[in-house]
């Protein structure tokens, strides 16, 4: 994607700040508490992430694992020892009225993260990336949906305390596009690590964008921070929307202010949400409830070593395999790599999964509103319904029909199961299909006539005729083998 | 033999074990004695009665049934009620927490339970434990058994006042900074500063969270350490929990103190202490002499930094663990137009006037620009009062000074003076702020018959030793912790 932009002579300098939702974890960041997205509100709490009084958090090591094998994806430097702080500030929703969160040693820190836009590898720099525990969930009732002006808020503490990473990049980035492309990679790097779902329009993904312009060569200008972005989308018309605001006010012989902005996203503009003179100091200091994280010797190589196939090598394997490039970033960003493997490991053509992934599959979850890990589906549905269409049991049509009876029934039946159920087995039966195909032909001695006479496209009225008959059915290559050889 | 509520924790044991005497006979005896006195003294908070009746009757009904039963089974206990109780108001003496019931229970609660002792109540304190009087209760003073016009010394004057006016044989304080030591010296009973980390902090309220340390409290060193081994081991719920083992802290409790060196350290005794005390303290020197010890002096240089490096300290951390009593999720509340104005009406109500001091010092020590002139100097401090105690100890087997500079005080005496009230802290802050456990027991009195205390340091994790000395000179001395004079509370 390319969009026409322009700055008016001024460059955009971003950076991004993603909060990654630790979901695959079974418990909280620190307690043994239980992590369950579909609980009823208030029904996934204990006295740690209620923050009762007496309660102590234990730092749980699965949280420090995933971060760190995060960090190693994003070609980080493991801390062998760090620790945890406190970030002290009023909110409701934050029921210690402290976040415990990483300050000035976080685990991971200088790395980068590769991305490609317009064919260009770009490498975006990662400042760090840190664990805390997530705050409470808070919605407030009246005009504003915001705490301010609200009628009433209400708080869900079953968010209190999952796992969160939280992964700086640096102000590396000069485009939308590349933005967006930073995003989506460390959307697909989370999911190929198997540590989160890592869905934006969930929030387990969230992102911050730090926005500021200035012209080629100068000074980083003032910056701002735009919250409360919920797609890649958002993200890219968000940036576009600050960069330009901050472009029209320096032309305009103002001053960008050094704020956090709120991104509205039906309206379509940035607002003040609050400013620095009134931003809060934090009075971090070391959380003594929590002794260091040290990494026995060799424990961070071991955890390299275990790091599973990078989204990038993914591609690159794809690609070498026979898929079209641009099927394989589709079933990378998809989180369709797992199903490509089965089905290829069912023996189906490399080519074949891909376009079948790439194209109809995702097409038709897209339609249902299904993520692929919510289908019921797995790879071998995919695999079995390659393998009918490779032996002639169905055609490209009729696997599409199949395919959309399989997703109907959430993958608990199987494209042979829905194929005899709805009747969609092809007729390839030769005597069978002779006897439809010589009916057509009496039935259509005009036509018959036209293309003895030379007329060799009127063949598929009767191809279609022949299809009519047998509800989609006639094996389309035999059928035209039939009519060709009766006609003469 | 002694009445039920003068014998001693390991003596009720033995004749609850035997079958001599019911665990409801021995609950109902200190309640009788709590009805009777408690209204003059003021210990508890709450008593729980009812409670404790019912634990005495199973546990009477278990023995009988020939159920395996603890030795310790049916032997009361006073509970500070900075420790998490499930169901039982927990308030940490704060207006801020009134009515407030915990849903768990403090592992430390746990572990008293699991050893059959009985809770008989919670014990009044200072507000979040921060003082050195009780009087910072929001709720009530605690009057000093000795002298009922005195303070029993804080913050858990509630416990050690419940020890001493015999309303039950043991108690668990807490103590950040002195907390049990001290109040122990006033009121002639013994209080252990365990090594930092080596009892749970799980379920006590926080006040300052590297300093916090539970610990027991008894008329005797032998109960003190019967308590010890009941409250501590690791646990996996406190990150700052010490795995190592306590092991058996009783097996040489008897072994005497022939041979061992007895560091005097020169900065906490001579000026500021009252004569009483320092009377007592030399006499205990020659006394450990006397018992086949050498004394030698000991330096801690850095050891007069320890009460501002404290002060510094102890309030940060307060100023973060007492932010979550803002009337949103427990405890009172007062309402506001907003969030905002809800969290300052209920805070500016239910807090009183030394927590809001010293969150306001807190506040004002971790912001951006005075963090490392406060905070972060104030740790290195504790950074060198740690190597002092660890070349000190490379010379002595255990360090000893007095508890506290003075005996115990009239009430009201301090409260309009906070840093007089915090020089009370100046001998026991230094093994706090390194962590290393420390032990006060009764060292006699002084001309006007208050207690005066002794305090024993010891290397990290060395209770056992802190123990062992305290126990040789406690059986030399032969101190009666029983109040007596004028003005005490009756004895039966």
């Amino acid at each position: 994607m390319s969009t026409p932009w322009s700055l008016d002579g001024f460059e955009l300098v971003c950076g991004l700040e993603v909060h990654v939702e630790l979901t695959a974890l079974r418990t909280k960041m620190f307690s043994a508490e239980p992590i369950d997205f579909g609980g009823a509100p208030n029904t996934r709490v204990g006295p740690v992430s209620a923050g009762l009084p007496g309660s102590l958090p234990v730092v749980n090591g699965a949280a420090v694992e995933a971060a760190a094998r995060l960090g190693l994806a994003l070609n980080c430097d493991v801390a062998e020892r760090c620790q945890f702080h406190r970030k002290n500030y009023f909110y409701p929703d934050l029921p210690k009225n402290y976040q415990i969160s990483q300050y000035d040693v976080p685990l991971c820190h200088d790395g980068w993260l590769e991305i490609e836009v317009d064919g260009d590898d770009l490498r975006i720099g990662i400042e760090r990336v840190h664990m805390e525990e997530d705050t409470a969930k808070s919605s407030h009732e009246g005009d504003t949906g915001r705490l301010h002006g609200a009628d009433r808020s209400l708080i869900d503490l079953n968010r209190a305390g999952i796992p969160l990473l939280e992964c700086v990049s640096h102000p590396d980035i000069r485009r939308l596009e590349e933005a967006q492309a930073y995003l989506r990679e460390l959307v697909a790097i989370a999911r190929a690590l198997g540590i989160s779902n890592a869905r934006m329009e969930e929030g387990s993904i969230r992102c911050d964008a730090n926005v500021s312009v200035r012209r080629p060569g100068e000074e980083y200008g003032t910056r701002t921070e735009i919250k409360n972005l919920n797609s890649v989308r958002s993200v890219g018309r968000a940036i576009a929307h600050e960069a330009e605001r901050q472009v029209r006010l320096l032309q305009d012989g103002g001053n960008v202010v050094q704020e956090t902005r709120h991104w509205d996203e039906d309206r379509g503009v940035t607002e003040t949400l609050r400013r620095k003179e009134t931003l809060a100091d934090y009075r971090y200091f070391p959380d003594p409830d929590l002794v260091a994280i040290v990494h026995p010797a060799g424990r961070v190589e071991q955890l390299r070593a275990s790091l599973p196939e990078l989204p990038a090598a993914t591609r690159s394997r794809l690609v070498e395999v026979g898929v079209a490039a641009s099927q394989a970033a589709t079933i990378v960003a998809g989180d369709l790599v797992r199903w490509f493997d089965e089905a290829a490991s069912m023996g189906a053509a490399p080519d074949a999964i891909g376009n079948w992934l790439a194209g109809e599959v995702t097409g038709q979850l897209g339609a249902a509103g299904l993520e692929p890990a919510d289908s019921g589906m797995t790879g071998a549905h995919v695999g079995e319904l390659l393998g009918l269409i490779a032996d002639g049991s169905l055609s490209n049509a009729l696997a599409k029909q199949v395919l959309e009876g399989v997703i109907e029934a959430r993958g608990a039946k199987s494209p042979a199961q829905v194929a005899q159920e709805r009747g969609l087995e092809q007729v390839s039966d030769e005597g069978e299909l002779r006897a439809i195909v010589e009916q057509v032909i009496a039935d259509n001695s005009d036509t018959v006539e036209s293309i003895r006479g030379g007329n060799d496209k009127a063949i598929g009225a009767l191809v279609g005729q022949v299809m009519k008959a047998t509800r989609g059915q006639a094996d389309p290559t035999l059928t035209n083998q039939l009519l060709r050889e009766l006609i003469g | 033999m002694r009445s039920l509520v003068t014998a001693t924790a390991t003596e009720l044991a033995r004749r609850l074990d035997a079958g001599e005497v019911a665990a409801r006979e021995v609950i109902d005896a200190h309640l009788d004695r709590i009805a009777a006195v408690d209204d003059s003294v003021g210990a508890f908070l709450e008593v729980t009665a009812d409670h404790a009746r019912a634990r005495a009757d199973e546990i009477d009904s278990r023995r009988a049934a020939g159920d395996d039963v603890p030795a310790t089974a049916g032997v009361p206990i006073a509970i500070k009620d900075l420790f998490c109780t499930t169901g039982i108001p927990t308030t940490a003496a704060s207006r801020i927490l009134a009515g407030w019931r915990p849903p768990y229970d403090a592992t430390v609660v746990r572990k008293i339970a699991d050893a059959g002792l009985v809770m008989v109540g919670k014990a009044n304190m200072d507000e979040f434990a921060m003082g050195s009087s009780t009087e910072n209760s929001a709720y009530q003073p605690t009057r000093n058994p000795w002298n009922l016009d005195r303070v029993p010394g804080g913050s858990s004057g509630g416990s050690v006042a419940a020890v001493a006016g015999l309303m039950a044989p043991l108690a668990v304080g807490t103590d950040t900074g002195g907390s049990i030591r001290q109040p122990a010296a006033l009121t002639g009973t013994v209080g252990l500063k365990p090594t930092y980390g080596r009892v749970s902090r799980y379920g006590i309220v926080a006040f300052a969270s590297s300093l916090d340390q539970a610990g027991p409290i008894a008329r005797t060193v032998e109960d003190t350490a019967l308590l010890h081994q009941v409250i501590s081991g690791h646990d996996p719920l406190d990150s700052t929990s010490i795995p190592e083992p306590v092991g058996d802290v009783m097996a040489r409790l008897r072994d005497g103190v022939d041979g061992m060196r007895i560091g005097v350290v020169n900065e906490l005794s001579g000026e500021g202490y009252e004569v009483g005390v320092s009377a007592r303290f030399d006499e205990s020197l020659r006394r450990f002499e006397s018992l086949g010890a050498t004394i030698v002096e000991a330096s801690l240089p850095h050891a007069p930094y320890g009460l501002p490096a404290y002060y510094l300290v102890a309030p940060s951390e307060a100023s973060s663990n007492l932010a979550r009593y803002d009337g949103t999720l427990f405890g009172i509340r007062v309402d506001g137009e907003t969030s905002a104005e809800m969290s300052a009406n209920t805070r500016a109500a239910g807090f009183g006037v030394e927590v809001k001091r010293r969150i306001m010092i807190g506040t004002y020590a971790l912001s951006a620009g005075y963090f490392d002139a406060y905070y972060q100097q104030a740790s290195r401090v504790r950074t060198l009062i740690l190597r002092d105690f660890e070349r000190a100890f490379a010379d002595v087997d255990v360090l000893v000074s007095p508890t506290s500079p003075t005996v115990a005080f009239p009430l009201g005496d301090k409260t309009a003076d906070p840093l007089a009230m915090y020089l009370n802290d100046v001998a026991t802050v230094p093994a706090s702020l390194a962590g290393i456990p420390a032990l006060s027991l009764p060292n006699g009195v002084d001309e006007a018959g208050l207690p005066t205390g002794l305090q024993i340091m010891a290397p990290t994790l060395r209770e056992d030793l802190a123990l062992r000395v305290a126990w040789a000179f406690e059986q030399d001395l032969g101190f009666s912790p029983i109040p007596v004079g004028h003005n005490t509370v009756a004895v039966p």
